[in-house]
């Protein structure tokens, strides 16, 4: 697929492939032909959402700013460099990785290295000075760094020294504003988490309006690339995330009242099923680091379906969507996408996996948008009072889940 | 509590004496006018406090000064007037109020004038952007009804401030309001929860805090 190159006139005016990995009712189970792939496919936009979920689904998504993560310097010696973060900072340490000379109309892996600089090399961004404290296993250009300021002065330095992570693939530079979601919340990712990136709040709300609820997590969306052989190899690196008590009290609810729970990005789905993989298959809140690698064959404990950007094959994004489609769809998706002319990365269109969604998508069309919005809200409000309820500590260490998973 | 305004130093010496005081204070030094302060401020104050449950909208400018006739205001100023009283908080209130719909919970308080409502001559660039800035608020409210998102005006009258001595240099300084009263007012109405979203208030009608 091409790259889209610049922002869409409407933030979800982008178009949106649905992919119902499970068909229509009466579809023919031992009918594994290309055939009846292609019926699961639909081609839309995102502003459709509301009609593709229904009243007691839960929508997931990641509410992390985009941190300037690219700071553009020097080594002692004078040579150009940039590091850029690889995550938020652990204490008083933000890990990074170093790149050579350039600009942001280079791409990445074409950059040159940066000189060869050891512990305790100082670095200069502008006024702001660090210090490599250490030196990663993957890659000497992974590096821990520790600034010479701290608190207010070291966040105001790394705004006004920091830029986001920029894309040769685009016509312009991106500047802050534009990657950030409608909800973002604490910078935590050093790239755009770009499958909220089409939710608009008109979208959100009028999918609140039909009883759809949802949750937030923050994950710190890692790098998609560093140019650098041995890290890109190992991509996504372990990310950390943080799930609150209220969205495990959603989710566990949803899922217990036949709800579908709906990732936004592979980040969510990340965050979910790593938390969920790393307490015995059961979903508890606080932070918490994954390195788990979802691809076909995994079986996904906690998420239904997930709302992604348009991803080739292959990739790391696409084999996660490929657990929840199998890879023949997945692959027929990817060639109706690009046969379509979708575009790709961070501005691009969009990817809706949803098991169910070829049923709701059948109905707004024959049947229109008449849905008694009331018994949505009916049914609301009843989970959210019931999910209050349905909260108890966790065992050990200051954790928390829903009494109602073991139950 | 991370405050913004535009001078490094005094805003520092602000937020020590908060600090010194027992309060957890940062400072942010920015422009609300400049184009792309919204989401940098928006980003750090999340760095350093957490998502943010309350934004104060306070930063405003008078435009020229000595205030002066529309007929004799330069279409800059009052271009000026409107990015820093009622854009900025625009800008800031979106960059801020997406996080807090996705919470539940969040208040946005936009700090007005009298100036907002009654026609005073010369005060033409101001009382526009004020009235903008009332206007912008109760449309926010009606927008994020049933989101457990306030959006509140407070008129804190006439204060004793630098700003009101630049507006009105003779003016009796004794009938004048001590802007800390009028703040832990604001507190106050902000603690108690009340009034509905889409309210305005004035400072004066709120009960005095000991």
């Amino acid at each position: 697929m091409r790259p889209a190159r610049t922002y869409p006139d409407r933030r979800d005016g982008v178009r949106l492939l649905v992919i119902d990995p499970r068909g229509a009712a009466g579809d023919d189970a031992s009918d594994v032909s290309e055939a009846r792939d292609d019926a699961r496919l639909h081609d839309t936009t995102v502003a459709a959402l509301p009609r593709l979920l229904r009243a007691g689904d839960l929508l997931v998504v990641n509410d992390a700013a985009t941190l300037p993560a690219s700071l553009p310097g020097h080594d002692a010696a004078g040579h150009p460099i940039e590091a850029r973060l690889l995550g938020p900072p652990e204490g008083a340490l933000f890990p990074a990785v170093l790149l050579g000379a350039g600009d942001w109309r280079q791409r990445t892996e074409d950059r040159p290295p940066p000189p060869a600089l050891a512990a305790g090399a100082p670095l200069a961004f502008g006024d702001l000075g660090a210090v490599i404290v250490d030196v990663g296993p993957l890659s000497p250009r992974q590096v821990r760094l520790r600034f010479d300021r701290a608190g207010d002065a070291l966040w105001s330095a790394l705004y006004r020294q920091g830029r986001p992570v920029q894309y040769s693939h685009l016509a312009h530079p991106l500047p802050l504003w534009a990657v950030q979601t409608v909800f973002a919340a604490r910078p935590f990712a050093v790239e755009m988490p770009s499958a909220g990136r089409p939710l608009s709040w008109e979208i959100l709300l009028a999918l609140r309006r039909r009883g759809v609820r949802w949750a937030a997590l923050t994950h710190a969306a890692g790098l998609s690339a560093t140019g650098d052989g041995a890290i890109d190899a190992a991509l996504p690196l372990p990310e950390r995330y943080d799930i609150p008590l209220a969205t495990v009290a959603a989710v566990s609810e949803t899922r217990r009242r036949g709800g579908r729970v709906v990732a936004v990005g592979t980040t969510v789905v990340r965050a979910l099923e790593g938390a969920a993989a790393a307490h015995g298959g059961v979903l508890c809140a606080g932070a918490g680091v994954t390195a788990l690698r979802i691809g076909p064959g995994h079986r996904p404990l906690i998420v239904d379906g997930v709302l992604s950007g348009t991803h080739d094959l292959p990739s790391s994004h696409a084999a996660l969507l490929a657990a929840f489609t199998g890879p023949a769809l997945l692959g027929r998706a990817v060639s109706r996408a690009e046969a379509l002319a979708y575009t790709t990365h961070e501005l691009g269109d969009a990817m809706l996996v949803l098991p169910g969604a070829q049923v709701a998508w059948i109905n707004s069309i024959f049947c229109g948008d008449s849905q008694d919005a009331v018994n949505y809200q009916h049914v609301a409000d009843a989970l959210s009072q019931t999910a209050a309820a349905a909260v108890h500590p966790c065992p050990g260490a200051g954790r928390a889940q829903l009494g109602g998973a073991h139950v | 509590m991370v405050l913004v305004a535009r001078h490094a130093g005094p805003l520092a010496e602000t937020a020590a004496s908060i600090r010194a005081a027992g309060g957890d204070a940062h400072a942010i030094a920015a422009d609300v006018a400049d184009l792309d302060a919204a989401a940098a401020i928006a980003g750090q104050a999340a760095a350093l406090v957490g998502p943010l449950d309350i934004l104060i909208n306070n930063a405003s400018t008078l435009g020229p000064q000595p205030l002066r006739l529309l007929l004799d205001t330069d279409c800059e100023d009052l271009s000026r007037a409107l990015a820093v009283n009622l854009v900025g908080p625009f800008r800031l209130t979106k960059a801020v109020a997406g996080s807090m719909v996705l919470r539940g919970a969040g208040t946005v308080v936009n700090v007005s004038s009298d100036a907002a409502v009654e026609a005073y001559p010369r005060w033409g660039a101001y009382g526009a952007s004020k009235a903008a800035l009332d206007h912008l608020g109760r449309i926010w409210a009606a927008e994020l009804e049933g989101t457990g998102v306030r959006v509140l005006t407070v008129d804190p009258g006439e204060m004793d401030t630098r700003m009101h001595a630049d507006a009105v240099p003779d003016a009796d300084r004794t009938l004048l309001a001590d802007p800390a009263r009028v703040a832990a007012r604001i507190v106050a109405l902000l603690a108690s929860g009340a009034p509905a979203s889409g309210a305005r208030v004035a400072a004066a009608a709120l009960p005095e805090v000991a």
